[in-house]
């Protein structure tokens, strides 16, 4: 018999998912050892603690190029960028998670088993304080995210998503107010991204099939040298990438985002079009460059076709929303739509710039939906379209920083919005996709409607007596919305640190 | 003197002063229009000193400086002016201490902030510098997209009534202009060689291969035209004209359509010679259409403002026929137009802006013998009025007969449609000012107090100074044209075109040969 070898582990290079993953565990011990009162705040200083010690763990890999555990992860250039962003993105979306100031209790309800309209639920819906299971499901989501991110074959990307999504569904349905509609959203997300995972699953048989293993660099020797069915590698690609398209929120596999957007409670979807996005264009990105890089004049097309469909429905769409989280989520579809034209430039530039456009867009919608949590009125969050006019009187900061996060949406100059939407573009016309550029150039037109539509509420139209109290943010939502407006601006005006990092980290190793 | 960073300084230093006023209390009202005043002379001060220290014999561009911005782009904060540049720059120095003299109460009719006002009207002038300052063309891109963002809130918060239809109006159509640009921005960025460096892709210009260089020409000229705005672009200048406060609304006709023809200018022609040739003749009918087309419009308007958006129109396509004639002489009367048009038009938008201030109407039938109440300021009107139709003595007669037979020796036929445009300009002017100021006095009139206080001693400090540009411009025009012509020849070179000799010439050579 065979010696069993036990692969070798570099635990260096897997600290920073390690430390979240041990930090999840000891949050759920820290659920049942200690005294209610002083939960949120132990829980909270570990997540927050884990993420940074995380980060740090990432910054000291930086030169790390490796494969590690059998060939189940790879650290490169772009794994170590990605965690990067994940953990400082997840880092700000648990300070909104953590707030507790705005409303009492905080975002999250207490128990969310409890029928909805019942006694005890209106008594929960009072004052009691929320869940803080929130912390460790948030921290292991992260971790899901980081290893999805550097998962170099297709089994451990299968796990690595469903620890990223379980967390997540649960997360959703965790609102304090308006819980039907949060209970609806997380449903659908379940339901669908189960779908999703299914698909994902089916498809890793069918390369597994073609193949003859599941190893990316093994799929990618077949693709260059076929001995079976191409019908396998086809079938299978398009299963795998509908599951992450899936994930990543691009049309016709979007159904679900403005619904689960505005149903979870508004920390949970500023995580989700945050970290999500940038977990699923990171698994995107390996699966097509390293993978599939044999057959990309097939895909290209294909996918081509998708980004044009996602710009198109986001935009269009956006602007018949009367619902700012659903306006939000219809933009964040539409820019992930321009975020593929950037992966579909298929060369170095493409990798760099999709991958500054997820970290630009990442903070930006950060601070829009930290913004989303403080306009309020006695019901909890205001999210009408038409309650949100004249709030450019009422709180001109506020209303200035969201204009602000606005215009870096539609792509002006000055904003980290324009500078992503250029490098991603540019690096289109480079890798000779022409045609995407013209119409997300096309798109960003329609999309600049519905922008200017909410400054036109904000600060040409007057006051009404609806028009909600914009709430004094705690320290927590301060400090996301100073750090997301912030980037926001550094991201445009001295872009050039940050281009020259996803330069520098824009190479795969096999 | 020239190694003094005057483009940076001088994009700058409005920057500064907007955020400066933005700082002061809403209370503080007349601080806030002091300190943007002064500012904005001091402005004017260094730019007068740079047009001192301009070498008008000297190299194309002057007082050149670039600092590093993002190298993997090579996008560069490069400044530098040719002459173009600098008349449009001195331009914009004088125009905007007069517009925030003339704005002084403005806002106050409104329960609007006065110290936000002002601060958009400096942070404006800082984008209006940086536009014609840049060369580079990534900064030229961030400039041009940045200026519609204080204008969207001046016409927005600050107009008139229909002033949000206007604002939105203005913002989409620019920024579709402006999209249009981008992909061209990013296309010549990849066929140029990355870089957005003006010298390094006008020297690449001829290496472009001739069908992506019409497309990249379309895109800059879709955007320059817009912005001009040229006819069949032309739709959002009434609107947005018409509900800006008059002051902004001389900006906005006076230096931010410039930009356009600039850009035609220095990016399209100078950066696609063959596809600038090869649009020329469309441009061209383009133009003379909107001189007509605009000029029509303006005849049947009753909105004094709406009015003048129009005439504003029918120059620009003086403008644009000037460009695309290419001849020196077509050239230079077209830059000289760009300066004279600022000055008239935007005469002629403050002056009706006094009268809509005393009124409360932008409508001419509002008005009728206003004259008899206010005699100096109908005179004004007069005067600006004979300004905008190119009265021989004033500034632009001599642009627009420098246009006219500088595209006359190319093609005549244009010429000639254009020239019928003189005749439909006294029609609008004319029949504008005896409208408003003269014939039987409207009764209503006498009821509005405010129509009985002559002209102030503010309102002459405004306009004395422009009155005084257009007639010494008018009679005496070498110190501009000087400083033009140079920066039009090269332009005419990068074309390729070179100016048609007397006919006389050319038979004596064949005869020689």
């Amino acid at each position: 018999m065979e010696d069993l070898k036990l692969p070798g582990i570099d635990y260096g290079a897997l600290l920073p998912m390690l430390i979240l993953f041990g930090a999840a565990c000891v949050g759920i011990l820290v659920e049942v050892f200690t005294p209610r009162r002083s939960r949120n705040v132990i829980q909270l200083s570990l997540a927050l603690l884990a993420v940074v010690a995380s980060f740090v763990a990432v910054i000291f890999q930086h030169d790390t190029r490796t494969i590690t555990i059998g060939g189940a992860v790879a650290i490169d250039g772009p794994t170590l960028f990605l965690q990067g962003s994940l953990l400082a993105l997840g880092l700000v979306s648990l300070l909104l998670i953590g707030e507790r100031q705005i409303e009492r209790g905080g975002p999250f309800v207490s128990q969310a088993a409890i029928t909805v309209g019942s006694q005890k639920d209106l008594r929960q819906a009072g004052d009691q304080p929320g869940a803080t299971e929130v912390y460790p499901l948030t921290v292991f989501s992260l971790g899901g995210m980081l290893l999805f991110v550097a998962a170099n074959d297709l089994l451990t990307m299968f796990i690595a998503l469903e620890v990223l999504s379980l967390p997540l569904y649960l997360m959703c349905a965790l609102a304090r107010r308006r819980r039907l509609l949060s209970q609806e959203a997380a449903l659908k997300y379940f339901l669908l991204g189960s779908y999703a995972s299914a698909f994902f699953l089916f498809g890793v048989a069918l390369i597994y099939g073609f193949a003859g293993g599941i190893a990316l660099s093994q799929v990618h020797e077949a693709v260059a040298n076929p001995e079976r069915s191409q019908v396998l590698l086809y079938g299978g690609l398009a299963l795998i990438a509908i599951g992450l398209l899936f994930k990543a929120a691009l049309a016709p596999f979007h159904v679900w985002t403005p619904d689960v957007y505005q149903g979870a409670p508004t920390p949970v979807t500023a995580l989700m079009a945050a970290c999500t996005k940038v977990a699923a264009f990171g698994a995107l990105l390996r699966i097509l460059y390293v993978a599939f890089d044999g057959v990309r004049w097939d895909f290209q097309p294909v996918l081509g076709t998708i980004a044009v469909l996602t710009m198109l429905v986001g935009a269009v769409l956006a602007i018949t929303q009367t619902d700012m989280k659903r306006l939000l989520a219809y933009s964040s579809i539409a820019n992930a739509g321009y975020v593929l034209v950037g992966v579909l430039a298929l060369n170095e530039e493409g990798l760099s710039s999709t991958m500054f456009y997820l970290v630009a867009y990442g903070f930006s919608v950060l601070a829009a939906f930290g913004i989303v949590t403080l306009v309020r009125d006695a019901d909890g969050e205001a999210t009408h379209l038409a309650r949100w006019a004249g709030l450019g009187r009422k709180s001109p900061l506020v209303a200035g920083a969201f204009t602000f996060i606005l215009l870096a949406f539609a792509g002006i100059p000055l904003t980290s919005g324009f500078t992503a939407k250029f490098a991603v573009f540019g690096a289109a016309v480079e890798g000779g996709q022409t045609w995407l550029v013209v119409f997300g150039v096309i798109t960003s037109m329609l999309l600049a409607f519905p922008y200017l539509r909410v400054v036109v509420l904000l600060w040409l139209s007057e006051p009404s007596e609806t028009t909600p109290t914009v709430s004094i943010p705690g320290f927590l939502t301060s400090a996301a919305l100073v750090i997301g407006v912030v980037a926001t601006i550094a991201l445009g005006v001295v872009p050039a640190p940050l281009i020259d990092l996803t330069r520098d980290a824009a190479q795969f190793v096999r | 003197m020239n190694d003094f960073p005057f483009l940076s300084i001088l994009t700058l230093l409005p920057l500064v002063g907007a955020i400066v006023v933005a700082l002061v209390p809403k209370q503080k009202a007349e601080l806030a229009k002091t300190i943007a005043f002064a500012w904005s002379l001091v402005v004017l001060v260094l730019s007068i000193v740079m047009w001192i220290a301009f070498n008008v014999g000297g190299d194309r561009f002057q007082f050149r400086e670039s600092y590093a911005w993002i190298p993997s782009w090579d996008a560069r904060f490069t400044f530098a002016a040719d002459g173009i540049a600098l008349v449009m720059l001195m331009l914009i120095a004088i125009l905007f201490p007069i517009v925030i003299l003339a704005s002084w109460h403005d806002v106050e009719k409104s329960n609007r902030s006065a110290p936000i006002y002002f601060s958009l009207l400096l942070a404006f002038e800082f984008t209006m510098i940086g536009v014609f300052a840049a060369a580079d063309i990534f900064l030229f891109y961030v400039f041009f997209e940045v200026m519609l963002i204080p204008m969207y809130f001046i016409i927005g918060s600050f107009g008139g009534p229909r002033r949000q239809y206007a604002a939105v109006k203005f913002f989409l159509y620019s920024l579709v202009g402006g999209l249009f640009m981008l992909a061209a921005v990013i296309g010549l960025w990849v066929v140029g060689g990355h870089t957005f460096d003006w010298g390094k892709l006008a020297e690449a210009a001829g290496s472009i291969d001739q069908n992506t260089a019409r497309w990249l020409f379309l895109g800059f000229f879709v955007a320059f035209a817009i912005k001009a705005p040229f006819f069949p672009f032309h739709t959002w200048l009434p609107d947005a004209g018409g509900a800006a406060p008059a002051g902004a609304a001389a900006l906005l006709v006076g230096v931010m359509d410039k930009v356009g023809t600039f850009g035609i200018l220095r990016y399209c022609l100078s950066l696609f010679p063959e596809a600038s040739r090869w649009f020329a003749p469309a441009a061209l009918v383009l133009g003379v259409i909107g001189i007509i087309y605009a000029a029509l419009l303006a005849v049947g308007q009753n909105d004094l403002k709406r009015l003048v958006s129009y005439t504003s129109i029918a120059h620009f396509g003086f403008i644009g026929i000037g460009i695309f004639a290419f001849t020196t002489q077509a050239g230079t009367g077209s830059v000289l137009y760009m300066v004279n048009h600022g000055l008239a038009t935007g005469l002629l938008f403050i002056v009706v802006g006094m009268f809509v201030a005393r009124r409360g109407s932008n409508l001419i039938s509002d008005f009728g013998g206003a004259g008899k109440l206010v005699p100096v300021l109908a005179g004004v009107f007069f005067f600006a009025g004979l300004a905008s139709l190119a009265l021989p003595g004033t500034a632009p007669f001599i642009s627009e007969f420098l246009v006219l037979i500088g595209t006359f020796t190319v093609h005549p036929a244009y010429a000639v449609v254009a020239t019928a445009g003189i005749i439909l300009a006294a029609a609008y002017v004319l029949w504008m000012v005896q409208r408003t100021t003269q014939g039987d006095l409207n009764p209503a009139l006498t009821e509005v107090p405010e129509m009985r206080k002559d002209i102030t001693l503010r309102e002459k400090v405004v306009v004395a100074p422009l009155i005084l540009l257009i007639i010494v411009l008018g009679f005496y025009p070498k110190p501009v044209t000087d400083v033009i012509n140079p920066a039009v020849e090269a332009t005419m070179q990068d074309v390729g075109k070179q100016d048609p000799g007397p006919t006389a010439v050319v038979a004596n050579e064949r005869v020689a040969r």
